[in-house]
């Protein structure tokens, strides 16, 4: 179920005085089973076009295409659309309303108006798919931790079943452990084949697990590649407010002192694994004579 | 940004005499002028007190569609109580409708009435229109302030007021980024009948609250670390002073407040003759 995304314009506030252009011509398009990040500074409109991949902004102009499909062409409800694109809010714990964590999780397949035990199943499998004990399922939200209440949250847009998942910030705000958890298990959710959409700030999490980044600048696409394509711009990275990883920087630090060690690298092993070799022919070479 | 720009009071800012009166005078000549508004009971009383009504508005320099825009709420009132008293008051009938009949003196009680109450309205608007919800709060604070010693909480009252606006237009923002995360989960807000519809709005009210009362916590907590410790010997950066204008304003609506008071002795509730 590919999505598509053309000439996307989007202008809060119309006509009025403190109208604003969030989107100019953005064109895009996510295949299958991949892992997107979406990438940018603050204001540079990612919130904005990630509410317009399941209908919940209008463009201004343009159109969005989900299997080949107008998604505003036909009126009517676009519940079909919400089951297939899961949104994920930023800070999304939020959006829990219900007594126990079971009630909660269970709103959306309910809302998809599914038998009680295709709900309780739905439920189970999102809670697990989140890595939630089961016990947890009959506590009331409010008394879990801040990375348990993200996760709930996340189980509750996980368990529409939905075919493409774009999670705004999940990790933000987290501790380190809710962190890695929260992203472990959106990586295992990538794994079992939903496509991923994931805007962070994080450019050491974009790089580790996205296998394709699109970089928003000021409401435009101003690169769409590999992290390793993206990130070894370090020059323009900057430019547009972003930082590439630490490690792309430690070895643009050790180019700059002599080393020739590539920076086109995109995780600490493969930074390990570059110095290493560079400090084995080090060695190797002043043995050598 | 969403779409906010609603809601920010009824300010329409501009530059007027009205607009730079001290926020005390105006909020002062507001209420004197709507008791003047109901001592008054006849003719040469309302063209009197519409005249003052009139010049403020035409002073303030704001839009007439603005001003009357506020009268829409209360057109029914005004068509109701207009009718109550055509047909409920004695008198000389003008023509009948079955059991009820329609009056002389009725008509001129209902048109009394409309004409009272379209002047209250549009003067009361004129206030919070040309008064910015921070100076109106300020200005409420200050004239309460004498009755703090028979238990008025002046300060917290106005405190209370400038929070509730300061955060009207974020918890309407919050009300959008709710609802859409509330409809991503394939939540309907639009259709269903009146029940329905009502238990549709848990999902965004609860959270709605919870958020609110974190919010509030949090700004409790914000207010202390800055030593916040209510109104007492708390000053504050501007300073309303009375000048020439709001002296020349008080003049005035002393003379209307006089001329009202001695017509209403002199004549009582007559009707001009010729009506």
């Amino acid at each position: 179920m590919p999505i598509e995304v053309r000439d996307l314009t989007h202008i809060y506030n119309k006509g009025s005085a403190s109208e604003s252009v969030a989107l100019s011509g953005v064109s895009l398009r996510i295949e299958d089973g991949e892992f997107v990040g979406l990438i940018g500074p603050t204001g540079s409109g990612k919130s904005t076009l990630i509410q317009h991949l399941n209908g919940l902004l209008k463009p201004t102009s343009g159109h969005v295409l989900v299997d080949g499909r107008d998604i505003w062409e036909k009126g009517g409800s676009l519940r079909w659309l919400r089951q297939k694109v899961g949104l994920v809010f930023q800070y999304a714990e939020q959006q829990v309303f219900e007594e126990t964590v079971r009630q909660d999780i269970a709103f959306g397949p309910r809302n998809l108006g599914l038998s009680e035990r295709e709900v309780e199943a739905r439920v189970k499998a999102a809670a697990a798919m989140v890595g939630l004990p089961a016990d947890l399922l009959q506590r009331s939200p409010f008394e879990l931790s801040g990375g348990q209440l993200r996760r709930v949250a996340i189980a509750g847009v996980v368990s529409m079943q939905p075919q493409v998942l774009v999670l705004d910030e999940p990790a933000a705000g987290l501790d380190p452990k809710g962190r890695d958890e929260v992203l472990s298990h959106v990586q295992d959710m990538h794994e079992s084949g939903m496509t991923v959409i994931l805007v962070s700030h994080n450019m050491e999490d974009v790089a580790r697990l996205c296998e394709r980044l699109l970089v928003l600048n000021q409401g435009q696409i101003v690169a769409n590649g590999t992290p390793r394509e993206v990130f070894s711009r370090a020059d323009f990275i900057s430019e547009v407010g972003l930082r590439a990883p630490d490690v792309v920087a430690l070895m643009e630090k050790l180019r700059e002192r002599g080393w020739p060690v590539r920076t086109d690298v995109v995780s600490v092993e493969e930074a390990f694994a570059e110095i290493a070799r560079e400090l084995g022919q080090a060695k190797g070479a002043r043995a050598s004579p | 940004m969403m779409s906010s720009g609603v809601l920010m009071g009824q300010y329409y800012p501009a530059e007027s005499p009205v607009h730079s009166m001290d926020p005390r005078a105006k909020i002062a000549i507001a209420v004197l002028f709507m008791v003047v508004l109901f001592v008054g009971n006849n003719f040469y009383a309302f063209v009197v007190m519409g005249a003052f009504a009139f010049l403020a508005a035409v002073m303030s320099r704001v839009p007439a569609g603005l001003l009357l825009r506020g009268l829409r709420p209360i057109v029914f009132v005004m068509i109701f109580t207009m009718a109550l008293h055509l047909f409920l008051t004695p008198g000389p009938a003008i023509f009948k409708v079955g059991p009820i009949t329609a009056t002389w003196s009725g008509l001129v009680q209902g048109l009394f009435i409309g004409v009272r109450l379209v002047i209250l309205i549009m003067f009361t608007s004129l206030l919070t229109l040309t008064t910015s919800p921070i100076e109106l709060t300020d200005g409420l604070e200050d004239i309460l302030k004498p009755f703090t010693r028979i238990g008025v909480p002046a300060h917290e009252l106005a405190m209370m007021m400038t929070i509730a606006l300061r955060f009207i237009p974020t918890l309407l923002e919050e009300a959008e980024r709710i609802m859409k995360a509330q409809m991503a989960r394939g939540a309907d807000f639009e259709s269903g009948n009146m029940m329905r519809r009502a238990k549709s709005l848990v999902p965004l009210l609860v959270p709605l609250f919870v958020s609110a009362f974190r919010r509030a916590d949090d700004l409790a907590m914000a207010m202390e670390a800055r030593c916040y410790r209510g109104g007492e010997g708390r000053t504050r950066m501007r300073q309303f002073r009375l000048h020439a204008r709001d002296f020349l304003a008080f003049a005035l609506i002393a003379l209307v407040t006089a001329g009202v008071i001695a017509v209403r002795v002199r004549f009582g509730p007559v009707i001009p003759r010729g009506l």
